[in-house]
Formats: C-alpha cells, sequence, structure tokens
C-alpha cells in the first residue's frame, strides 16, 4: 500500500514537522512564561509572513504525513484499497490541510 | 518400586489441525513421550501409527530443506530441530502440543501449505539471479571485504523455510506484501557483485506491495532459525530503493530542464 514514492514524502514532511514542533513548543511555553494575552499574541502574529510560513508549513505537513500514515491503517485494519483507500486518504489529506491552514489564517491573516 | 520394572509410558496430548482450505479442526491423539523426541517425530508417529492419512511436509530432518515449517503452539518453527520438551517445558501442567500449519498461506491439506504464493512473491521482487556473464565468460572475482559482500554474506542462508513469512504480521494484514523472505534475498542480490539486476531490484521493491510497507516489528528476525534479519535486509531496500527513487525524479526533472532549454 506504500510506495517509495508515499515512504519518501511521508519522511520528507516528518523530517520538516520536527523543528516545527520543537519551535512550536519553544514559542508556547514563552507565551505563557511571559504571560502574554491572546490579544498580545494575536498582535505579533497578524500580518506576520514567518508566522504564516511557519505555521502554513506545518499544516500542509501534518495533512500529508497524517493522510499517508492512515493509508497503510485503513487498508490493514479496514481492509479497503484501491480507488475508495485513494479517494478517502485525499479527503483526509484535503480536510486536515483545509482545517489547518484555516486555523492559520485565522492568528496570521 | 525395583529399578528394574518398565517406567510407566508418559503420554503426551497432540492437537492437530485436520482439514483442508479454510474448513478444519483439530484432532487430538496421544503419543508417547522419549528421550530427544522433535516435534516432526510426533507427527510421524501420528502418521505411521495412528492415521496415515495425516498429511505433513518434511525431507531432510536435521534443518537444511526447510520443508518442515509448521505452527508449534502458535510460534513458527522448524518441527525437526525443535524438541518436544522446549516446548512443554514452557507449558502448563496439562496442557497439549498444538500443531497447525503455516500461518499466511493457504492450506492444501492438514499440515500442508500452499507455498506458490511465497514463491511468486520472490519473482515479483526480482530476487533471482540476474546473470552478468555466460558459461564463456572468466569467473568473476568477489573481495569478501567489502561491506556489499558482507551485508550480502549476512543475508544469504536463506533455506525458504518461509517461517519469516508466517511470523510477519504485516503479510497477515496486507497480502499483497512481499514478506521478508523475498525482501532479504532482494537485498543480498542488490550486494552482489555479480548480480546485475540491481536497479530492476530496487523498482520492484518499491511498489504497492514493497519493502516500504514493513513496520519493522521484527518477528521475521526474532523467529528466524538461522538466525538471520530480514528486517536489517528490509531497512537495507528501503534506504537503497528511497536513494534510487530520488535520483530517478533528479534526472527526471533535470532532463525536464534541459528540454525546456531545447
Amino acid at each position: 500500500m506504500i510506495s517509495a514514492r508515499l515512504y519518501i514524502l511521508q519522511r520528507a514532511t516528518a523530517l520538516i514537522m520536527a523543528p516545527l514542533v520543537i519551535g512550536h513548543i519553544a514559542v508556547m511555553i514563552y507565551a505563557v512564561q511571559n504571560g502574554l494575552s491572546a490579544a498580545e499574541i494575536l498582535g505579533r502574529t497578524q500580518g506576520s509572513f514567518f508566522w504564516l510560513a511557519f505555521y502554513g508549513l506545518f499544516a500542509v505537513s501534518v495533512a500529508i504525513h497524517a493522510a499517508i500514515g492512515l493509508r497503510a491503517i485503513l487498508h490493514e485494519w479496514a481492509g479497503l484499497k484501491g480507488a475508495v483507500l485513494t479517494a478517502i486518504c485525499w479527503a483526509i489529506a484535503v480536510g486536515l490541510g483545509g482545517l489547518g491552514l484555516q486555523a492559520v489564517y485565522s492568528v496570521t491573516g | 518400586m525395583p529399578d528394574s520394572l518398565p517406567a510407566k509410558e508418559q503420554l503426551l496430548d497432540v492437537h492437530i489441525w485436520r482439514g483442508s482450505g479454510e474448513k478444519g479442526h483439530y484432532q487430538t491423539f496421544q503419543v508417547p513421550m522419549q528421550e530427544s523426541q522433535t516435534i516432526l517425530d510426533v507427527v510421524s508417529y501420528i502418521q505411521q501409527y495412528i492415521d496415515p492419512g495425516l498429511t505433513y511436509r518434511f525431507a531432510c530432518r536435521v534443518g537444511m530443506c526447510g520443508s518442515c515449517a509448521m505452527m508449534v503452539n502458535g510460534v513458527p518453527r522448524w518441527t525437526c530441530r525443535t524438541h518436544v520438551k522446549k516446548i512443554t517445558d514452557r507449558m502448563n501442567p496439562g496442557d497439549g502440543l498444538t500443531i497447525s500449519p503455516l500461518r499466511n498461506l493457504p492450506v492444501i491439506k492438514d499440515l500442508v501449505v500452499d507455498m506458490d504464493l511465497f514463491f511468486d512473491k520472490w519473482v515479483r521482487a526480482e530476487a533471482a539471479h540476474h546473470p552478468t556473464r555466460t558459461a564463456a565468460d572468466a569467473i568473476q572475482p568477489v573481495d569478501e571485504q567489502t561491506a556489499e559482500r558482507q551485508a550480502a554474506n549476512a543475508a544469504i542462508e536463506c533455506i525458504n523455510c518461509a517461517v519469516c513469512y508466517a511470523a510477519c504480521d504485516v503479510v497477515a494484514s496486507n497480502p499483497d506484501y512481499l514478506g521478508p523472505a523475498a525482501l532479504n534475498r532482494a537485498w543480498s542480490l542488490v550486494n552482489d557483485v555479480r548480480d546485475g539486476g540491481r536497479e530492476a531490484i530496487l523498482e520492484a521493491v518499491s511498489g504497492t506491495g514493497g519493502c516500504h510497507n514493513c513496520h519493522s516489528q521484527q518477528s521475521c528476525q526474532k523467529y528466524c532459525p538461522n538466525e538471520l534479519n530480514p528486517t536489517a535486509s528490509i531497512a537495507g531496500l528501503k534506504r537503497e530503493s528511497a536513494k534510487y527513487a530520488m535520483r530517478s525524479l533528479l534526472s527526471l526533472a533535470g532532463s525536464g530542464k534541459k528540454g525546456e532549454k531545447a
């Protein structure tokens, strides 16, 4: 179910997510430790291309990574295959990506 | 009790799978326990003295041919090299031995499985030698010291018994998966200087049933009677096939750019 192309894509997105997760946790700790309010946080993120790129890249990577992982699980545990499996995995990727990017737009737009 | 009287014969309950295809049931036999008795001895005793219709497969009896693998108390084993005592020592008193056909393969009858699917996957994985020379050419020198040769040697002692295939949970849930034995053989050929099919092998193991489906659960290396490590071979194939796929992508992109310039 997982070809070399999907394998590479899943590993590459993991490689992208690892430093972004560390960065996200560091930012959360910084924000909490310094007692930043929601308004103060939004003041820093809104209109920022950096935070748009940071979380936008993360949302897209999550969508790709999770859809490929779920593809293997859906095949092995639920017996799905062929066009049905591919369609469901695309729906998961588009759904996760859409929700993630909407959230990113909400805090950076 | 005087020493001269014979010891009371100890009987072992043995539950054996009987049936064809997916239909069947366990039948219980009582077999006298003996010193240094193997699981294959138990099956042979039943066939020779109790039920001549019991069907099973064996050849060499010494762990060379890979014919007699079966599930023993749920674990895939060479029955000729598994002592009954080794198994009964781990059982609760009164429990019987359970012997069934290898997992993950269709049953022909009783303890005999159809190995066609197993060997078809070797062919699908291009795990057959791709000659680079003819009988008229000089013999290809092999440098035993290279890392590639040592990787090939580490994987080469497989005797096709299908124990790893029966142990693999990925095969159980993904029937298209090529399985540890075929991929282990493919890895030994990728590293063999005498084999000319490197690219064909890497392409064959990169498809939807290929090496990238392995979850590295390592049941193959845990149960391999020859103490091989197919998981390591598959990890090697993942690395090499990923590099090969990346190179193919880059060369495609490169040729596309050249085409644009032209």
